[in-house]
């Protein structure tokens, strides 16, 4: 699973670090870093900080695979 | 009827099993003086503006006389009712034991500790055939946990209950009363209730325990400290936010999927879901319905001015039941997307506690689901609360 | 409605941001035809902003930042592989491999590359970087992490800024290098560009501004540089950090209005050719379009953010799948942040389109604020350093083109009022080492018209 949050959109209200705080962190009061591989362990509460997020900036999903041509 | 009486109407314990219809004519009505002189605002984008407008005050202290009421001019208050700088000075200081940047784990590692008190509450019930959502479930739980965390010993809840149904009677919203009586009881309810957190975190001091009062007293960086007044307004506000609303959020998760069964039976066939009904029900059924503000200038909403000092009340959960911003807003649709309720409020002064009560109504949900296969609702509606800015049932009886 | 707009063969050139939404927004729109993308990294979509801040602190790998999908837009990849050249008449993308791939409709979405260092002999230096893509991430990473005695990092805009963050975050010394009087300064104006160069000194970076990189030193590696002001900066690593380049070349002899400001589009991202006709089907989005926008005099603008990456691409596949009425104007308000000595700096509208600014909350001393920026008497941008909640009410405020400055009553306190307004200082770009990530490229869709002759 993949991830990137719109930080146009977030406001640093920071429910997914609290639901989710191996994958989301604060740097410094507002400024939000991520890992955008979700590690397995961590599914479940990526997809709870993500239903939370006040304003929706987290898009969950899986990332492109390209087949052989 | 006339819009000028909605405030009356929707405040009136007669309609708090539904005041939904009055929150559509709100919203119709658009923003109307009210006979008591405050405005209310109803509609979605105009409540999401002004959360996020900074010339609007949470502080009392700047209604204009007609509105004030009663304010003890010398006793502190709690940052939900400051604003800017000392709001975030205050509340930062507050999430410092509670979340991030300094302690961003502290909540996602009482999981285990809020599912082993929701298991005892659910253990407790086996074999009966008839509870008390409120009071043997929807209640203890929050209770037990916000005393955990704060670090309040579980057996002083007679004492501290009564502080507590004093101090949010003190703050709710009833047109046409003279407030002076319960506020001064709210106020002297707080204070009392003020000594006796901070006698318990003093007992900390030096000896640290793992609860947040400790936290407070014991925080070595001296940017960390609150003063004896500070600590008290803080952790009166916590413990009563902590046990107020959370029981509404839970006792409405029920009463609702008890009402839609097909969702019960959904959610109980996938869990998975269970984030995003718990978000629809902040949104469908907001423990929290009236946010109190005033202008600190003549603003313009929607075509109205609202004078300076006026008493401005934004009726949230109506905003969340606008169609303008919400498609099919009175269905309760745990697949909802792109749901910015405002059932936590918005803007600096969004709930404090909402991952906490968030992760409460999870687990407790996600362990009741699977034992109301066959329950049914003794009474409908159930009796509520007065509050009727802290909405939900004060019963909610149902047969197993 | 014509039912062939959602059918027939769509090409999107650019595999990143722009890319892929608009691949998605094609098929949410209904599109059902052929889709291809191309894209001359060998990589599927990734995000870049994560690059310069996760990445480079060593917490996230440089190939761990790839981009989700929304949606599977059932797409044919060909990645690796760059476009050369496009036959506007015959419809066609040229690919370096030789072949081609028809359209029937084309996205133009190749963004930019990281500006080199000018001496290419001295660009090749070992220890000298750029970072733009995932393995220049992944490669400069490695370097830091290996604790390298000092960091050059010329140019002092967003991303030499957030370099310079990282490198003291990671406990090393950094020099950063800026031929403008402070960081930022090209975003931001005067004011909060002071403010920046005292928070980067607060943290410890060797902030050398009004300055020029003369030469790069090293015999095989680098070494350190030459400074215009005659001092020399001993270093092993040095980054380059001089803003970007616009991905046109492949177009020169495309006819379209293409220049190194960018493609020139109208508001429904069609387009222009070098005549300043509209063209109906090549379409453009992301950081190598320019656009007119009305709140800002109907400027053309060229913007390198993120969020307008996602939104001018929903609007340009939208457009691409739609007939006349049904179009979309793209006007959204420019916004971007950035993340650098544990600061959020947001901003909405265009700072550097004004002649005055305000603190309008909180204060330079608490590190915390929303500067509010006024052209002409009303406000055209808003930045915010951690205070991002309220950003949003200033957007109002430049969406309504509200007075400027904004009026009384903030709830912190301070009042918003008229006589703290100071000029923005907004220079001139070409004074700068970073480029700003909004360019104001002037009113005319075409500038290359004036020469501009018909082929033959």
């Amino acid at each position: 699973m993949r991830i990137v949050v719109d930080l146009t959109r977030c406001q640093g209200y920071a429910q997914c670090v609290f639901l989710a705080p191996e994958v989301f962190e604060l740097h410094g009061e507002e400024a939000l870093l991520y890992n955008p591989a979700v590690p397995d362990d961590q599914l479940e509460r990526v997809r709870q900080a993500a239903a939370a997020c006040p304003v929706q900036a987290i898009v969950v999903g899986e990332e492109v695979t390209v087949s052989a041509r | 009827m006339a819009v000028d009486t909605l405030l009356e109407r929707i405040t009136d314990y007669a309609n708090r099993p539904d005041p939904y219809p009055l929150y559509a004519e709100l919203r119709a009505a658009g923003v109307v003086r009210q006979t008591d002189g405050s405005y209310l605002v109803g509609t979605y984008s105009e409540i999401v503006a002004l959360l996020h407008d900074p010339r609007i005050s949470v502080d009392r202290r700047n209604l204009a006389a007609p509105y004030r009421g009663w304010v003890d001019e010398d006793q502190s208050v709690s940052f939900i009712l400051l604003d800017d700088p000392e709001h975030y000075r205050l509340r930062s200081l507050a999430m410092r034991p509670f979340g991030p940047p300094h302690s961003p784990g502290r909540i996602d590692a009482m999981r285990g500790e809020i599912a082993g008190i929701t298991e005892d509450l659910i253990e407790a019930l086996d074999g009966r055939t008839r509870i008390d959502i409120v009071d043997d479930f929807a209640y203890p739980l929050p209770v037990t946990v916000i005393c955990r965390l704060l670090g309040v010993p579980r057996e002083d809840e007679p004492t501290f209950r009564e502080w507590s149904a004093m101090i949010i009677d003190s703050v709710d919203i009833k047109p046409g009363e003279d407030p002076t009586g319960r506020q001064r009881a709210g106020g002297q309810a707080r204070a009392e209730m003020g000594r006796y957190l901070v006698d318990l975190a003093e007992q900390r001091r030096g000896h640290p325990s793992d609860d947040m009062l400790s936290a407070f007293v014991n925080d070595t960086d001296p940017a960390g400290r609150l003063t004896r007044e500070e600590l008290a307004t803080t952790a009166v506000l916590l413990f009563v936010a902590g046990h107020e609303t959370t029981v509404n959020l839970i006792t409405n998760g029920v009463l609702t999927l008890l009402r839609h069964p097909d969702q019960l039976d959904r959610l109980r066939h996938q869990p998975d879901l269970l984030p995003n009904a718990v978000e629809e029900l902040l949104r469908y059924e907001p423990p929290v319905h009236l946010r109190p503000r005033t202008p600190l200038a003549n603003i313009d909403v929607a075509g109205t001015t609202i004078p300076k000092g006026a008493s401005l009340v934004l009726v949230t959960a109506s905003g969340n039941r606008d169609p303008k911003r919400f498609r099919d807003p009175e269905r309760f649709d745990p697949t909802r997307r792109d749901n910015q309720h405002l059932g936590f409020g918005s803007g600096v002064h969004i709930c404090y506690g909402a991952p906490l009560a968030r992760i409460e109504a999870q687990i407790a949900l996600g362990a009741l689901i699977p034992r109301l296969g066959t329950a049914t609702l003794v009474q409908d509606p159930p009796p509520y609360r007065h509050n009727a800015m802290l909405r939900g049932p004060r019963h909610l009886p149902i047969e197993l | 409605m014509p039912g062939d707009l959602r059918q027939g063969r769509i090409v999107i050139v650019g595999a990143s941001l722009a890319g892929l939404r608009a691949a998605e927004t094609l098929r949410e729109e209904g599109f059902t035809g052929s889709l291809t993308v191309v894209g001359d990294e060998p990589y599927p979509p990734y995000d870049r902003p994560p690059l310069s801040k996760q990445v480079l602190l060593g917490k996230v790998a440089a190939d761990a930042t790839g981009l989700p999908m929304r949606r599977d837009p059932d797409a044919q990849w060909r990645l690796g592989v760059r476009a050369t050249g496009l036959d506007p008449v015959g419809k066609r993308v040229l690919l370096a491999d030789g072949q081609s791939l028809p359209y029937d409709r084309l996205l133009v979405a190749t963004g930019t590359r990281a500006r080199p260092w000018p001496d290419p002999r001295e660009a090749a230096l070992e220890g000298v970087f750029t970072l733009r893509t995932c393995d220049d991430a992944g490669c400069l990473a490695e370097r830091l992490a290996a604790g390298p005695r000092r960091v050059l990092v010329i140019g002092g805009g967003f991303t030499g800024s957030e370099i310079a963050s990282v490198c003291r975050e990671r406990g090393l010394e950094v020099t950063v290098a800026e031929r403008g009087a402070a960081p930022l300064v090209g975003a931001l104006g005067g004011t909060l560009s002071k403010f920046a160069a005292s928070v980067q000194r607060a943290h410890g970076v060797d902030l050398r501004c009004g300055v020029t990189v003369t030469a790069l030193r090293g015999n095989g590696r680098f070494t350190g540089a030459e400074l215009s002001d005659g001092s020399r900066v001993d270093a092993d690593v040095c980054v380059v950090a001089m803003g970007a380049v616009r991905n046109v070349e492949w177009l020169a002899d495309s006819g379209l209005a293409a220049s190194s400001q960018g493609i020139a589009c109208d508001a429904g991202c069609r387009a222009f050719d070098r005549y300043g006709i509209v063209t109906d089907d090549v379409f453009v989005a992301g950081d190598v379009a320019r656009f007119p926008h009305p709140l800002f005099d109907y400027q053309m603008l060229s913007l390198e953010h993120w969020g307008n990456a996602v939104a001018q691409a929903e609007v340009a596949a939208h457009n691409m799948v739609s007939s006349g009425p049904l179009r979309r104007p793209h006007l959204a308000v420019p916004v971007f942040w950035s993340s650098q000595f544990g600061l959020n700096i947001k901003s909405v509208g265009v700072p550097t389109f004004s002649d005055e600014v305000v603190i309008a909350q909180g204060s330079l001393s608490d590190g915390r604020l929303v500067a509010v920026y006024g052209y002409r008497g009303r406000i055209t941008a808003a930045v915010t350093i951690n205070m991002a909640k309220w950003l949003e009410y200033y957007q109002g405020l430049i969406e309504t083109a509200a007075p400027f400055p904004p009026g009384p009553g903030a709830a912190d306190g301070r009042p918003l009022v008229a006589e703290f307004s100071v000029p923005s200082n907004v220079p001139d770009p070409k004074g700068l080492f970073h480029g700003p990530t909004v360019a104001l490229t002037g009113h005319l869709p075409d500038y290359r018209l004036a020469v501009g002759r018909p082929a033959g």
